[in-house]
């Protein structure tokens, strides 16, 4: 039974002889707990297409469901409760708030959730120990290094516990050894249940997929579904 | 964490945005402040000084045979010779609507005596309320009492009267207690005596001629109380001395019009600079409100942010610009009057008026950038980074 349902999905940017469109009709599914790579050269795609998956980028057509919801029949505020409830995105430049503490950023999903603010607080701190960030929650993002970013964008995007989480590009800006602990991370999020939808460009990042969707100039080209006893290759990387 | 959290953070953060726009309105409440606080100043000071002129309603019988100028202002025609008021009914002006604003009821009894050749105007006055009617007056000697009388310059130069002469009126021996120095007005003609003493020798024992009101006017209603005093003395003429009356209102009136037109132009200029450095500030930080809608905030949280931020600001200056504003006016005061020891009291009606508006002020210039930070598409926000 698949959670997630792509129909025909097209955007097109601009109008007339200045029309261009990044996504020409693609069609797929995913089930619920699935690990899913995106890939695809420069300008393919791949990142409208996440947008689109993420609620924000609206269609020109298609049609988007998660959960036989209807997400684009959605009005702009249920669409920003989908986005709340439903999804968990991690940015290629992590966009944390430059004046809120590392704790405060992790908060941002579940500020406007009826709950405690202790409660609040600790659901943060909670998801901070899990990307292994305990005892900085009081720096400020320019206090940190480009790796704790990307686990502070990982911490608030887990923090409202979504059943969906959206990767673009999440180890471009890091090392071998701090992609591998980010790779490591996804799977134990996997493992716990949470379908993850990740675009790169890096087939050794693609390879811990399940499966993986190659885009090419907005069209969906193949899927391949890797063979579980390939080994990882950050087993390689020492 | 709440929305007003992340607000404060952003402005601790852009400290320099935040005063930029703080200043501005702090000048523009604190202008309107010292505006308003110095008219209402000048306005206390310039009506107490008016009040210095003396009486502004006239009492006088409703029959006339004479016509008669009184100080240069037309009181009407009335006739000393004839009907009068009888002086008991004045305590009926002590009943109207509009008691609390007579600050001083003057009767008096006019005549002619004849000393040695010369017939002279007598006019019986309340000594006591007279400082409140004439307190331009300057007596040289003393006020006198019921056996003495005050003359004007006139008749001291004419009949050659200095203080402590005698003089005889209508057959009664009077000494002179004092002579009034020359006002220019038909005072200096006239012999003042206490009013008792001069009923009795002109023979109108309990009866005046008129009598002289003195309102206190800052806001009280003139024409109202004429109408009060008509009602409750029917056999007389009450009249308001217009040209005072008239000129104290429109001068007060032309005041606070300049002070309130002034201070809706600089509120208006204000709230515009509020607006262009609230748009500013909102362009600024489209990326950052991408990222709010992308982790689930709804237009609404993103509009109620900006308002919060324009709020805090605006009611700080509200708070400041009251301060600095009642300071520029203290400051400023001697410079627009000469007046010693105008006093500019804390206002809580304005400083609480100026606070709302403030407030006001900056959410209402601010509406239009929280609509645009609202609506911003969650996407295209993202793509600015």
């Amino acid at each position: 039974m698949s959670y997630i349902q792509i129909d025909n999905l097209v955007r097109e940017y601009g109008h007339g002889e200045a029309a261009f469109m990044a996504i020409k009709g693609i069609s797929f599914e995913i089930c619920q707990g699935e690990f899913v790579g995106v890939m695809g050269e420069s300008g393919s795609g791949k990142s409208t297409l996440l947008t689109m998956m993420g609620a924000l980028n609206t269609p020109t057509r298609g049609k988007y469901s998660v959960e036989d919801i209807d997400v684009y029949s959605l009005g702009q505020d249920r669409r920003a409760d989908f986005r709340r409830e439903f999804i968990g995105f991690i940015f290629q430049s992590f966009h944390l708030i430059p004046y809120l503490t590392v704790l405060e950023n992790v908060m941002l999903p579940i500020t406007m959730v009826k709950m405690k603010s202790s409660e609040k607080r600790s659901m943060a701190k909670d998801a901070l120990e899990h990307v292994g960030l305990a005892g900085k929650e009081k720096r400020l993002p320019g206090e940190i290094s480009g790796g704790e970013k990307e686990r502070v964008a990982i911490a608030r995007a887990i923090v409202n516990e979504p059943t969906i989480l959206l990767a673009d590009e999440p180890t471009g800006n890091l090392d071998t050894k701090t992609s591998r602990g980010v790779m490591d991370l996804f799977k134990n999020l996997n493992n716990d249940g949470m379908t993850i939808v990740m675009v790169t460009h890096s087939p050794d990042c693609a390879r811990e997929a399940g499966r993986i969707l190659q885009i090419s100039d907005g069209f969906l080209m193949e899927e391949d579904r890797l063979i579980e006893n390939i080994g990882s290759p950050f087993d390689r990387v020492t | 964490m709440k929305l007003i959290d992340i607000s404060l953070s952003n402005l601790r953060r852009r400290k320099a945005k935040a005063s930029f726009v703080l200043v501005g309105l702090l000048i523009g409440v604190s202008a309107v402040v010292a505006f308003i606080s110095l008219v209402d100043a000048l306005t206390r000071d310039i009506n107490q000084k008016l009040e210095e002129y003396g009486a502004n309603i006239m009492i006088v019988p409703k029959t006339e045979n004479l016509s008669l100028t009184y100080g240069g202002i037309s009181i009407g025609g009335i006739s000393f010779e004839m009907q009068e008021i009888i002086q008991e009914d004045l305590y009926k002006i002590r009943t109207i609507k509009n008691a609390a604003n007579v600050a001083a009821v003057g009767p008096m009894v006019l005549g002619v005596v004849k000393i040695d050749s010369h017939n002279v105007l007598m006019t019986g006055v309340d000594f006591e309320v007279t400082q409140y009617l004439r307190p331009w007056w300057k007596v040289t000697g003393e006020i006198p009492g019921k056996k003495s009388v005050l003359i004007g310059a006139e008749v001291s130069r004419i009949l050659g009267l200095s203080v402590g002469s005698g003089l005889e009126a209508n057959g009664k021996r009077l000494v002179v207690s004092g002579i009034l120095d020359s006002t220019g007005s038909q005072d200096d003609q006239i012999i003042f005596a206490h009013l008792s003493t001069a009923q009795t020798l002109l023979g109108k024992e309990g009866r005046i001629s008129m009598a002289e009101v003195a309102a206190l006017c800052s806001e009280c209603p003139i024409d109202d109380m004429v109408n009060q005093i008509s009602v409750v003395l029917p056999g007389a003429k009450v009249m308001a001395i217009k040209q005072v009356v008239k000129g104290r209102m429109e001068t007060l009136g032309h005041f606070h019009k300049f002070a309130y037109g002034l201070s809706a132009l600089i509120m208006f200029v204000g709230g515009l600079m509020v607006l262009v450095t609230m748009m500013g500030s909102v362009r600024e930080r489209t990326s950052e409100f991408g990222i709010f809608r992308a982790v689930g905030f709804r237009r609404s949280h993103v509009v109620r942010m900006v308002l919060f931020e324009a709020g805090v600001i605006s009611a700080i200056a509200g708070v400041l610009g009251y301060i600095v504003g009642l300071g520029a006016t203290k400051i400023s005061i001697p410079f627009f009057t000469e007046s010693v020891g105008v006093k500019v009291p804390f206002d809580p009606v304005l400083a609480g008026s100026i606070f709302l508006l403030a407030v006001i002020l900056g959410l209402v210039s601010s509406v239009y950038p929280a609509l645009l930070a609202g609506n911003l598409d969650p996407n295209e926000a993202l793509r600015t980074l």
